[in-house]
C-alpha cells in the first residue's frame, strides 16, 4: 500500500523529464519514457492492487502531506484508494499504457513526437490523481488537468485552425461543466463543512436522513460537471469535434481518460444521489436520452472517428443510465469493458487509417479485410463487444445494466424499452461501420507498416474485449458488495431472452440492409424523408446549430460590436482625470525661483491667517 | 508695555522685524539680480535675529543672544556658499539674471 504514491509519480515524471528535455532526445528514448513511466505505474498499480485485494481491508488512504490550511479549512494531498478507485487505476494505467504502446508505433513519423508523449503522460497523471484524490478539492484538480491536457491533445496538430477551434470547443463546453461542478463543491462544502469525499458523505447522510432540496441541488450541480466531461446531452457537442486530435489520444479519452471521469464522479459521490430520488432519476434520464440520441447520430456518420465518437457518447449513456437506475457496479463493469473494446476499436480504425494515409472516410475503405488482417479481427471482436454480441465483454456488462434497469421501480420497462433499443441501434450502426471499412470492393489501397509495438496493444485488448467479461461481474459485484442497489436475477424469462437477442437482431437486420442487395436503402436515403432525417442525425441533432445560434453567434455579434469594450471608458476616465491633474501640477512646476518663492510666502501667509482665525 | 532694552519697547522691536522681513520678502520677489536676492535673504534673517534678542533681553536671558550668534555663523556660511553660486551662475550664464537660470521646468 506504501507504493501507492507511485502510481501517478511515474507518468508524472515523465510528463517533467520529457518537458525539461524539449525534444532533444533520441526517438527511442522518448518512446521508452512516454510509454514506459506509463507502463512502469501499470505494474505499481497490479502489485499495490493485489496487496489491497488479498488484504481484509475495505479502504485505505495514504497522507503525503498538507496542502492549505486556513482555519478550519484543512486539505491535504493523500491518495485514497477502494475498489472503485482501484479498478479506475487498473484501466488507467493498464489501457493507458496499451495505447501509449501503440502510439509510440503511431506517432513515429509524426512532428513534435517528444511534445505528444509529454502532454500523454500528464493526462494519464490528471486521471490518476482524479480517481486517487482523497479530497473533492484534489479531484478537482485532476478534473481541470484532464480538461487542459484534452485541449493540449486535441489541438495537438496545430498548424490546422480547425483543430485549434475544436480543442477551444472542447475545453470551453467542458468548461461549463466543470462550473457547475465548483458551484456544487462550494454547496457542498458550506452544507458539510468538508472537502474530504468520505467525510461530506458521512455528513451528507447525517444532515439530510431523507435527502433535501439543498441535497439534490448539490447532487445536480455535480451531475452537470459529470455532463460536460462525460459528453452526455447537452454538453457532448464537444466530443466529435475532438476527433481532430491524433487517433490514440481519440483512444485515450474515449477509453481510459476523461469521459470516464464523469461515471467516476457519480460513483464516487453515490450517497449523496441514493439520498435524492431527483437526481438519480436525472442521470438515468440524461444517460437514455444520450444513448438514444447518439445511436441514431453514429448511424449515418461517414467518418469512422466519428461513428466510434458518437458510439462512446451512447456507451457513456449506458453506464449513467446505469447509475440512474442503481446498478451502481454494473456501470463501473461496463466502464471498464468499454475502456477495453473502445480502446481496441480506436487503435484498430487507427491502424486502418494509417494505412490509407490518413483516410478516415468509410466510403473511400472497403474490401480491407484480407489485406490488414490484424486491425480486421481486432475491429472484428472489438465490434461484436460494442454490439453486446454473446460471449463478449460487452455482452455481460450490457446485459447487467438491461436487467437491472427493467426491475428498477421507477419506469422500470419504460427505461428497458428505450434502452433496449437503442442496443439495437448500436448492433446496426457496427455493423455498418464494419461493412463499409473491411467488405465490398477495395477503394483505396491500403499500405500496412505497423509494427510489433502496434499489433501486440491489439492483440492484448482484443483478448481483454472477450475476457474481460468473465475477469469480472461476480468478482466486481462482490467487492462493491454493500453499496447500492442489488439487481436480483430472477425475471421474467422473456425480458432477458428478449435482451439477448435484440442486439443479434439488430446485427441480422444490418447484415440484410448493407450485405446484401435485398433492401435498396438508395431508395430510403434518398426520398426526401429519408434525406432530411438523415441530415439531422448526421449532424448529430442539430444541438451545434442551435447552441450556435443561440450562445456563439450573439456572442461572436457582441464581441464585434463591442471591439474597444464599453468597460474599458471606466477606466479611461480614471487615466482621463489623473491626466488632468497632473498637467495643472506641471503648470506649477515652471523652474522660476522667485515663483517658488512667493508661492512659498503665500503659504507661509495662509497658515499664518488661518492660525490667527482659529 | 514693558521696556526690551535700554527703554525701547518690544512691540516696537517687533513692528521693526516685521518690516524688515517684509523689506526682504519684496526683495526677494521683484529683484532679478541674485545679488540683491542674497541682500535681501540677509535682511530676512537679520530681521529674525532682532527678535532674537528683543525676546532674550525682554525675558532678562541670554538664550536669544545665543541665538544670534547661531544665526550670525549660519549667514557667514551661507553667504561662503552662496557667493561660490553666484560665481558660478555668472561664468555659466554670463549674467546675474536668477531667471536666465531656470532650466528645471516641468
Amino acid at each position: 500500500m506504501n507504493l501507492l504514491w507511485l502510481v501517478p509519480t511515474f507518468p508524472l515524471a515523465g510528463f517533467l523529464i520529457l518537458c525539461a528535455t524539449e525534444g532533444k532526445l533520441p526517438k527511442v528514448v522518448t518512446a521508452c519514457i512516454g510509454a514506459g513511466s506509463v507502463g512502469l505505474s501499470a505494474i505499481v498499480a497490479a502489485l499495490v492492487g493485489w496487496e489491497f485485494v488479498t488484504s481484509d481491508s475495505t479502504s485505505c488512504s495514504q497522507v503525503l502531506w498538507t496542502w492549505m490550511v486556513v482555519g478550519d479549512f484543512n486539505v491535504s494531498i493523500s491518495l485514497y484508494l477502494d475498489y472503485l478507485a482501484l479498478v479506475m487505476v487498473g484501466v488507467i494505467t493498464g489501457v493507458g499504457f496499451l495505447i501509449h504502446l501503440y502510439a509510440t508505433g503511431y506517432m513515429w513519423d509524426e512532428e513534435g513526437y517528444s511534445r505528444f508523449f509529454a502532454y500523454m503522460n500528464l493526462f494519464v497523471f490528471a486521471m490518476l490523481l482524479l480517481v486517487l484524490g482523497d479530497s473533492l478539492l484534489l479531484l478537482f484538480l485532476g478534473w481541470e488537468g484532464v480538461g487542459l491536457c484534452s485541449y493540449l491533445l486535441i489541438g495537438f496538430f496545430h498548424t490546422d485552425p480547425e483543430n485549434g477551434y475544436a480543442a477551444r470547443k472542447a475545453f470551453v463546453v467542458t468548461r461549463v461543466g466543470d462550473t457547475a461542478l465548483i458551484l456544487g463543491l462550494f454547496l457542498l462544502f458550506r452544507e458539510v463543512g468538508t472537502l474530504d469525499i468520505q467525510q461530506s458523505l458521512d455528513g451528507a447522510r447525517n444532515i439530510w436522513p431523507d435527502g433535501s432540496t439543498m441535497n439534490s441541488a448539490i447532487a445536480l450541480l455535480l451531475l452537470g460537471g459529470a455532463i460536460g466531461k462525460s459528453a452526455q446531452v447537452p454538453l457532448q457537442t464537444w466530443l466529435p469535434d475532438a476527433m481532430a486530435g491524433p487517433t490514440p489520444v481519440s483512444a485515450l479519452i474515449h477509453a481510459a481518460t476523461m469521459v470516464t471521469a464523469g461515471v467516476y464522479l457519480i460513483a464516487r459521490m453515490q450517497d449523496l444521489y441514493l439520498l435524492s430520488e431527483t437526481a438519480t432519476l436525472c442521470v438515468a434520464v440524461v444517460g437514455l436520452v444520450t444513448l438514444f440520441i447518439a445511436s441514431f447520430t453514429a448511424l449515418v456518420q461517414s467518418d469512422i472517428k466519428r461513428v466510434l465518437a458518437f458510439s462512446t457518447m451512447s456507451q457513456i449513456g449506458y453506464m449513467f443510465f446505469a447509475l440512474g437506475v442503481g446498478a451502481w457496479s454494473a456501470a463501473i463493469f461496463h466502464l471498464m469493458t468499454h475502456a477495453f473494446f473502445k480502446a481496441l476499436l480506436f487503435l484498430a480504425s487507427g491502424s486502418v487509417i494509417l494505412a490509407l494515409h490518413h483516410e478516415q472516410d468509410m466510403y473511400k475503405m472497403g474490401g480491407l479485410w484480407r489485406k490488414l488482417p490484424i486491425p480486421f479481427w481486432s475491429m472484428f471482436i472489438g465490434s461484436a463487444a460494442l454490439a453486446a454480441l454473446p460471449f463478449t465483454s460487452g455482452f455481460v456488462s450490457k446485459d447487467a445494466i438491461l436487467l437491472t434497469a427493467a426491475h428498477s421501480e421507477t419506469l422500470g420497462m419504460t427505461f428497458w424499452g428505450v434502452a433496449v433499443a437503442a442496443a439495437f441501434m448500436t448492433s446496426l450502426y457496427t455493423v455498418r461501420m464494419m461493412y463499409l471499412t473491411f467488405f465490398g470492393e477495395t477503394k483505396t489501397e491500403p499500405h500496412d507498416k505497423s509494427k510489433a509495438n502496434m499489433w501486440l496493444p491489439l492483440i492484448v485488448l482484443s483478448a481483454l474485449s472477450i475476457g474481460g467479461g468473465w475477469l469480472g461481474f461476480t468478482v466486481l459485484q462482490t467487492l462493491f458488495g454493500d453499496k447500492g442497489v442489488h439487481f436480483e436475477l430472477h425475471l421474467k424469462e422473456l425480458v432477458a431472452i428478449a435482451t439477448m437477442c435484440v442486439p443479434l437482431l439488430g446485427v441480422l437486420v444490418g447484415c440484410v440492409l448493407f450485405a446484401t442487395k435485398v433492401f435498396d436503402r438508395k431508395k430510403l436515403s434518398d426520398s426526401a424523408l429519408g434525406k432530411a432525417v438523415g441530415r439531422f442525425w448526421f449532424v448529430g441533432w442539430g444541438f451545434d446549430k442551435v447552441y450556435d445560434t443561440l450562445i456563439v453567434n450573439p456572442f461572436r455579434w457582441l464581441a464585434r460590436v463591442n471591439k474597444s469594450d464599453a468597460v474599458d471608458y471606466l477606466f479611461r476616465f480614471t487615466t482621463l482625470v489623473a491626466r488632468i491633474f497632473h498637467n495643472l501640477l506641471t503648470v506649477s512646476q515652471n523652474g522660476r525661483l522667485r515663483w517658488y518663492a512667493l508661492t512659498m510666502f503665500s503659504g507661509l501667509l495662509f497658515v499664518l491667517i488661518v492660525v490667527a482665525l482659529i | 508695555m514693558m521696556d526690551a532694552a535700554g527703554g525701547i519697547p518690544l512691540e516696537h522691536v517687533i513692528w521693526f522685524a516685521i518690516t524688515l522681513f517684509l523689506i526682504g520678502v519684496v526683495g526677494i520677489l521683484i529683484r532679478r539680480n541674485v545679488i540683491f536676492i542674497l541682500l535681501s535673504l540677509e535682511l530676512m534673517m537679520n530681521a529674525a535675529a532682532v527678535v532674537f534678542i528683543a525676546a532674550g533681553a525682554f525675558h532678562d536671558q541670554a538664550d536669544g543672544q545665543v541665538m544670534f550668534m547661531f544665526i550670525l555663523a549660519l549667514a557667514a556660511a551661507e553667504v561662503a556658499v552662496a557667493l561660490g553660486l553666484v560665481v558660478q551662475l555668472a561664468r555659466r550664464f554670463k549674467t546675474l539674471d536668477i531667471d536666465a537660470a531656470s532650466e528645471m521646468t516641468g
